[in-house]
């Protein structure tokens, strides 16, 4: 495949995979549902029948936009690793090829 | 950089705060917490010494327990919404770790993520890191390396062994923690309705979840093949024949 074919099929790819990665998401916030873990559905709902209740956490990183402020670090610190290591396995190991 | 960020992106829609299996703080009574500590304790010491071995043989192999530790600690604090169930829960990313570095190290792996988890993330509690460790790192990550290998040996296909291996780690983390959390609360009641009790709670979130871990852990491993099938041979994942037979 040429290298002009191959970026066109990489655009398409794009076209049609991010409006729909969007959409699911999209559908899943609006969609009338709970969407609690399993921890909250599950794990705590039975602890609570049986006297456990789960207690703050020691380092209370408090609710709201700061929690999420916290996972979106956490995303971005975990998600640059990732991709920082998949370049140094695949990238860097095709150039020392060449 | 373009790859990095794009992968940057992509976990970015993960980080939303998360709920799932991990054991939340105080669920467990203190020596239940104390015996779960003292059985993670000789796997996590011995995936510190495995990890030694393996960088001091070839240091190529940091990059490989680099990915996987930001894949464990990323998707194991990735709430995912399953439509059948309603609810949320996450994916636990042992199973291809264990399979490309190993179930100690794996172990190890899961052992630092959930610390830091625990810490910064309210994400189970600090009391409960050993029960978290023992259920999604030992479980995890033993039984997807049994899996895969059990598989591999019989004549599986990559994908079949990897996908098979990635479920299993995902019902048996599931499993371990039905067992623990039975086992820490049951009080004077019988372990075993119990036991199943939250097993089946967390069947329609965990059924789907399972098949979509092993989709991911099957085609991370399709993946590496194609890319880095030398590094596949000398984690012993595959034969070096199949390596040569796929360039």
């Amino acid at each position: 495949m040429s290298e002009r074919k191959r970026r066109w099929k990489i655009v398409l790819l794009h076209i049609i995979l991010l409006p729909t990665v969007l959409f699911v998401f999209y559908f899943f916030t609006l969609a009338p549902r709970p969407w609690t873990g399993v921890d909250e559905a599950v794990v705590e709902k039975i602890a609570r029948e049986h006297g456990r209740e789960a207690r703050k956490p020691l380092i209370d990183p408090g609710e709201g936009d700061l929690l999420l402020f916290v996972f979106l670090v956490a995303g971005v610190v975990g998600g640059f690793a990732a991709g920082y290591s998949w370049r140094m396995l695949v990238s860097e190991k095709k150039r020392g090829k060449e | 950089m373009k790859k990095i960020l794009l992968v940057s992106t992509l976990f970015l829609f993960g980080a939303s705060p998360a709920h799932a299996m991990h054991i939340s703080e105080g669920i467990l009574p203190f020596d239940w917490a104390a015996l779960w500590f003292v059985v993670a304790a000789p796997f996590a010491a011995l995936g510190v010494r495995r990890l030694n071995a393996l960088s001091r043989d070839d240091l190529a192999v940091k990059p490989l327990v680099g990915l996987m530790a930001a894949v464990v600690f990323v998707i194991s604090c990735m709430p995912i919404p399953v439509p059948t169930a309603g609810t949320c829960s996450h994916p636990c990313g042992t199973g291809i770790a264990a399979i490309l570095v190993g179930p100690l190290v794996s172990v190890l792996i899961a052992a630092v993520a959930l610390l830091i988890q625990a810490l910064f993330l309210a994400h189970g509690g600090l009391s409960t890191l050993g029960a978290n460790i023992v259920s999604m790192g030992v479980a995890g990550s033993f039984a997807g390396w049994f899996v895969f290998r059990s598989l591999r040996g019989v004549g599986a296909g990559l994908g079949v062994a990897g996908f098979s291996a990635g479920l299993l780690a995902d019902w048996a983390t599931y499993a371990a923690t039905s067992a623990e959390l039975a086992s820490g609360i049951r009080g004077d009641a019988p372990f075993l309705p119990l036991f199943g009790k939250i097993v089946v709670a967390f069947i329609p979130t965990q059924l789907p979840l399972g098949i979509l871990e092993g989709a991911m852990t099957a085609g991370m491993v399709v993946l590496l093949q194609r890319k880095r099938p030398d590094l596949l041979v000398k984690m012993r994942v595959i034969p070096a024949k199949e390596a040569t037979a796929h360039v």
